[in-house]
């Protein structure tokens, strides 16, 4: 091929921010074989997150992908290393923000680990509670942007709405929405307030006909079907070689949930199912995050029934600040207070690694302690980057309009997946 | 079926015992932690240890959680220390297997054959410490830039490092995946250098 037919074929059609170019045509190629790269993102309005892929394709099909992360990174780790252990809540917060609660509880019960002790029942309970609350605001928000891009408007409108019953629940025990920071290493920032029960009951019944709206709008529909049926399928086999847990690698059928398999936070006391999928497509990923709904329900719903009586914090006025009294009547009490405030906890020398179920699947904290008040090493382990590992296998044979469904039910939170 | 703290340790140790059994001339050294199994082995016999922790039916580690790297600096004879979570999903075992690596040569094998989620975890933890995974077939930067110089979570660089600047480029897609770099795609009208 000569330079003249070079310069013809490559032009630039940078339009509206989506950037095409042909490839060359080869020797004895007819102008069918030629393919095409298109840059999707990374700021496109069905990435929730900023990502980038770059597919190439031969007409609608996909036949090679790269996905490019890491826009959304602040050094999370590297942060952690400068401050002291409780002070990583609020940037713990900022992982996975749709559901906060869980990366505290996750980062608390790594350092407990540490120090080898173990949250009064009460805290315990409290802590499955707010995390069952906030998977339930995971999942919806998971689904209802979802069906958004499908072009299931409306039910994103009712998903929403349940979303709002239950931050506003959330807003009710710690005195935020987004960012809770509502744990604390060796108990919770506060106890549930007066008449918690019944406004729980509430919202999870107003979140309950929501679902039932969006349910009959949705589940049945020809249209959601045909896009997500047998669209970004995973094999039980690759699900597991690939690492995929949660809603994820459930709907894969891969039998797998840190809650039932390795309890945490006597996640043991309550029973609930874990459902599994038969396919591994977008719509198992679907069905099994519905039904995950339902079943932090039935959780939320039996620990508020048991709630044991008790305090929240442990008793140790070197992890947990001493109550106001304690620290303005006795000289230790200050003591303590202060040492607190200004060294922080001080775990003893060692490593440990906590897995726990997150919104997406296993979240888990990886943290070295060298004896001081601050982690000489903090890595999470995020499951959507693990799962974003397995989007160029689903995306390789699917169309073009595939990519927003598959991404869609990945639910890639760029806080947690970016760090 | 259900493992609780307690049954952990107890998983633990019968696991290590297996391994000592199975694998013992390639352990370095073995202990509980707090409950977790960790296991020390050699770099140059890796490869071999892994497979057997896959493909043994007793031990079958079929999925490989994480991958990170840990910089002691100076405190080390070695200075890092690469750390993989395993789990088995039939036999409920969790395992940490940490390999030494000296600074001089960052390297260890890489584990996208065995497993491939390693792909994602080796190119992160390449991009923030600059440790190699020989083998690799596309160790890119996943979370950094291109142009990023370093390696940001070594404990040599600076909270506040300063980076150059990078000139504008075509928006085009020469940091994508090797396979897919095709000279005649990036050299448009002279607009990028």
């Amino acid at each position: 091929m000569n330079n003249n037919e070079k310069s013809l074929l490559n032009v630039d059609y940078g339009i509206g921010g989506i950037t095409t170019h042909l490839r060359p045509r080869e020797e004895g190629d007819d102008l069918h074989s030629e393919t095409m790269v298109l840059n999707l993102g990374p700021a496109h309005p069905a990435t929730h997150g900023t990502v980038r892929i770059v597919a190439e394709l031969s007409g609608e099909k996909i036949v090679d992908a790269d996905v490019e992360l890491g826009f959304l990174h602040r050094g999370f780790e590297k942060m952690c290393e400068t401050v002291d252990y409780n002070q990583v809540m609020p940037y713990a917060d900022r992982l996975n923000y749709v559901s906060p609660i869980i990366n505290n509880v996750g980062w608390c019960l790594t350092v407990e680990k540490l120090l080898e002790i173990e949250v009064p029942k009460r805290a315990q309970y409290i802590r499955v509670i707010m995390s069952e609350l906030s998977r339930i605001s995971d999942h919806l928000t998971c689904l209802g942007a979802s069906a958004m891009e499908l072009g299931a408007f409306t039910v994103m409108l009712y998903l929403m709405q349940a979303r709002e019953y239950i931050w506003e629940l959330i807003e009710d025990v710690t005195g935020a929405r987004l960012t809770i920071s509502y744990g604390r290493v060796g108990g919770l920032k506060a106890d549930l307030p007066e008449g918690f029960a019944e406004k729980m009951h509430k919202a999870l019944d107003g979140t309950r006909d929501q679902l039932d709206k969006a349910d009959r709008l949705l589940t049945r529909n020809r249209i959601f079907i045909d896009r997500m049926c047998d669209v970004g399928t995973i094999s039980k086999e690759d699900a597991i070689a690939y690492g995929c847990t949660g809603p994820f690698g459930r709907a894969s059928g891969v039998d797998y949930d840190v809650r039932r398999d390795y309890p945490y936070s006597s996640y043991e006391d309550f029973s609930f199912e874990v459902p599994l999928g038969e396919k591994g497509d977008n719509y198992d990923r679907f069905l099994v995050r519905y039904e995950e709904i339902f079943q932090s329900m039935r959780i939320c719903e039996q620990a508020i029934k048991n709630l044991p009586t008790g305090p929240i914090c442990v008793d140790d006025p070197h992890i947990v600040l001493n109550p106001k009294e304690g620290v303005y009547s006795s000289i230790d009490g200050m003591i303590n207070h202060f040492e607190l405030v200004i060294f922080g906890v001080k775990p003893p020398q060692g490593d440990v690694y906590i897995p726990v179920e997150g919104g997406n699947g296993e979240l888990g904290f990886y943290t070295v302690s060298d004896g001081t008040g601050k982690p000489y090493k903090v890595h999470v382990r995020p499951p959507c980057f693990v799962h974003m590992g397995t989007m160029k296998k689903m995306l390789l044979g699917s169309n073009i309009a595939d990519v927003v469904p598959i991404f869609g039910m990945i639910n890639m939170i760029g806080g947690e997946c970016d760090r | 079926m259900s493992v609780s703290s307690s049954d952990q340790a107890a998983l633990s140790e019968q696991l290590l015992q297996l391994l000592r059994s199975k694998l013992g001339n390639q352990i370095v050294s073995s202990s509980v932690e707090l409950g977790d199994a960790i296991v020390w082995i050699k770099r140059s016999e890796m490869l071999n240890f892994f497979q057997i922790l896959k493909l043994d039916t007793e031990l079958d580690f079929s999925m490989l959680l994480d991958t990170t790297v840990v910089d002691w600096l100076d405190s080390r004879d070695e200075r890092f220390e690469v750390v993989y979570h395993l789990m088995s999903l039939s036999k409920k075992f969790r395992l940490r297997v940490k390999i030494a690596v000296p600074e001089e040569e960052a390297h260890v094998d890489s584990l996208v054959l065995l497993w491939p989620s390693a792909n994602f975890m080796e190119r992160e933890a390449w991009d923030m410490y600059g440790v190699d995974f020989k083998g690799h077939p596309d160790l890119r930067r996943i979370l950094m830039y291109d142009e990023f110089e370093g390696h940001p979570l070594r404990k040599d660089y600076p909270l506040r490092g300063k980076q150059p600047r990078v000139p504008l480029r075509h928006p085009e897609v020469d940091n994508t995946s090797r396979h897919m770099h095709r000279e005649a795609l990036v050299n448009i009208g002279g607009a990028r250098n």
